[in-house]
């Protein structure tokens, strides 16, 4: 019962996995860029929640309600202010500014907020520890079902946005063939501008519920970006859905290697991600994206 | 591609490697090295121990740069081999090998666990080989953790090393450190020169136009990275030998990567005298700033920015690239009888 227990745990855990990876995965998708901060951008997402509940002392989900508009702003701003540059400059380019601008990010939250540990599940109220107890060895924590249902419900809403609204399929286009897109007159660069907006806020409302589910701190980004990427290449690249299996097999291998021994937890998932890699499928993935 | 001289009419054009310059560089930078092994005694144990934390940077710079400038490829996870080089040291210590022999051992044990590490991360590119390399060195990280003898995750010293009285200790230290140095300049620059430098500095254009025209890339890349992981390795060792103890945190962090980043950068991606100015800078920078802590880093991140935005080329290149002089011959330069051009 351990065992279901583990597993349980690991699809919830998957969903909050599948939210922060889809921002990651819709930016890769859509410009061919890894953004090496969006980890951290996860973390700024949850400071300013912190904030705006510190200041205010209202729930951390009305916080996001005011945190979230503001990410999307920022989202568009770093495409304009740094991304698109970076674009421009090749394919090295990205990554090294990227990583600078995680740097940046961890020290200035250092510099803010200090190093401490910080978290907005007490805030949060009765949701962080409430339960359903199926039985003794099982209960199912009302905050890992919500995590789970807004993951579906964001990565449903982007694939409807990308596939059912004019701005989705412009989106799509330019992801295409974005010169070809230009010719029938869409402005790439805010189609971009527009994807790296909607991956930031969704890394923010991955922010919040980090936030609520464990703690954070400034230099927490790091991990984050490494379970998203590992998300996005287990779950097999480009696909949303895909991300949300993927996620939730990392999960399941954190929860199920931490059944075994507490200190497995994080190497079960690296490892995990290391043999879909090193599998037939793993070169396929990445054939696949070769071609693209 | 390198073209032979061509044979036809000699007396119009001179395809030339060897420049009076490159020769006049190459002398100076072996004389200088030759002038750096006498430091120990000259100039004390604290100046050794001073460039010894430069030549380190050195090593992780230059091996940065053979991966990046010229296999394009982007690691953040070098820190692995760093650790496994210095963890790597300490674990031979203990099965009774002197710590000098572990360190050389360590450091080549590293180039081979770049081995298998080459199949895994080589089948990703761009930015996913970056967090790729980043995940290998966290798992290297828990590994070396879970192991009590080498002191969990609370770290360890490198207490054999206590033998040796402190001034000779740090000077064979400086030793092993200025001769890995050499060595790993010296064959990034042999490797330029040969067939597989050009292949590189193909793939680093474009890799799908060199893969059609009959470059190994994946070959060529395995090679930068197996260099990259002995380099590297022998970086982290030394690194162990120069402070004696160690952590996981310290050795396996990601913020080595971030100066490899920012060295490179600035010094000049994708040059061979580059790196070695962005370490000396970086060493002088951080010995100047660090006390600024958090702020420091956030200057560091910024200036690589700003570098990576506006003057790709770093420093030595755009030097380069302005005066149009060579001073170590890698490349070919076309002579005519009016001007030159690069070849």
């Amino acid at each position: 019962m351990d065992w279901v227990n583990a597993v349980v745990q690991g699809i919830l855990l998957g969903g909050f996995y599948a939210l922060l990876a889809c921002g990651l995965s819709l930016m890769f998708g859509v410009m061919r860029i890894i953004n090496l901060a969006h980890g951290d951008i996860a973390v700024v997402g949850a400071y300013l929640i912190w904030v705006v509940v510190d200041h205010t002392s209202i729930s951390p989900f009305a916080a996001a309600v005011i945190v979230l508009p503001i990410m999307l702003v920022l989202g568009y701003a770093l495409h304009l202010l740094l991304l698109e540059r970076s674009r421009r400059a090749g394919t090295l380019i990205p990554l090294l500014t990227t990583f600078g601008l995680a740097v940046i990010i961890q020290n200035v939250l250092l510099q803010v907020f200090s190093p401490d540990v910080q978290s907005v599940g007490g805030a949060a109220g009765d949701i962080t520890t409430a339960s359903w107890q199926v039985n003794d060895q099982l209960s199912i924590p009302v905050v890992g079902i919500v995590i789970l249902l807004v993951a579906i419900g964001v990565l449903g809403g982007l694939q409807l946005f990308l596939t059912r609204t004019s701005p989705g399929r412009e989106m799509r286009a330019t992801a295409e063939d974005s010169d070809t897109a230009e010719l029938v007159g869409i402005n790439s660069r805010a189609v971009y501008a527009r994807a790296t907006a909607l991956a930031v806020a969704t890394a923010a409302l991955a922010g919040l519920f980090l936030g609520i589910r464990t703690s954070f701190e400034p230099t927490s980004g790091s991990m984050q970006l490494i379970f998203a990427f590992e998300a996005v290449v287990i779950g097999g690249f480009g696909s949303l859905w895909g991300t949300l299996i993927g996620g939730i097999v990392l999960g399941v291998a954190q929860t199920v290697g931490a059944q075994i021994n507490p200190q497995y937890s994080m190497l079960a998932g690296h490892l995990v991600f290391l043999a879909v890699l090193a599998s037939p499928r793993g070169g396929i993935l990445v054939g696949r994206w070769a071609q693209r | 591609m390198i073209q032979e001289p061509a044979a036809e009419s000699p007396a119009r054009y001179r395809v030339e490697r060897w420049t009076a310059l490159s020769y006049a560089t190459t002398a100076a930078i072996g004389a200088l090295v030759v002038a750096l092994i006498f430091v120990p005694p000259v100039l004390g144990t604290t100046v050794t121990q001073q460039l010894t934390s430069l030549l380190i940077l050195v090593i992780l710079a230059v091996m940065w740069n053979a991966l990046a400038g010229y296999g394009g490829l982007v690691s953040v996870g070098q820190q692995a081999f760093i650790g496994i080089g210095a963890y790597g040291t300490v674990y031979l210590n203990q099965k009774g090998i002197p710590p000098y022999a572990a360190m050389i051992l360590a450091a080549i044990g590293a180039g081979a666990l770049a081995v298998p590490t080459s199949f895994l991360v080589l089948r990703l590119r761009g930015g996913q080989f970056a967090i790729g390399t980043w995940v290998v060195a966290e798992v290297f990280a828990l590994f070396v953790a879970l192991d009590q003898s080498l002191g969990g995750g609370t770290g360890i010293s490198l207490t054999t090393l206590d033998v040796y009285a402190p001034d000779r200790r740090q000077a064979y230290t400086y030793w092993l450190a200025l001769g890995l140095a050499t060595l790993l300049l010296v064959a990034v620059f042999l490797i330029l020169r040969t067939r597989l430098g050009a292949n590189l500095q193909a793939i680093r254009d474009d890799e799908e136009a060199a893969a059609s025209v009959g470059v190994s890339v994946t070959r060529a890349k395995r090679i930068l990275f197996v260099l990259a992981g002995l380099g590297c390795g022998g970086a982290g060792a030394v690194y162990l030998a120069n402070t004696l103890f160690i952590d996981t945190p310290s050795v396996f962090g990601v913020q080595w990567s971030a100066y490899m980043i920012f060295m490179v950068l600035v010094g000049g991606l994708g040059t061979v005298e580059g790196p070695v100015i962005g370490a000396i800078l970086f060493y002088v920078i951080q010995n100047r700033f660090a006390d600024y802590g958090a702020w420091y880093l956030v200057g560091l991140g910024a200036v690589a920015i700003i570098f990576a935005l506006f003057l790709p080329r770093g420093l030595w290149g755009e030097l380069e690239a302005r005066s149009r002089l060579r001073f170590l011959p890698v490349g070919y330069l076309l002579r005519t009888a009016g001007k030159r051009d690069d070849g």
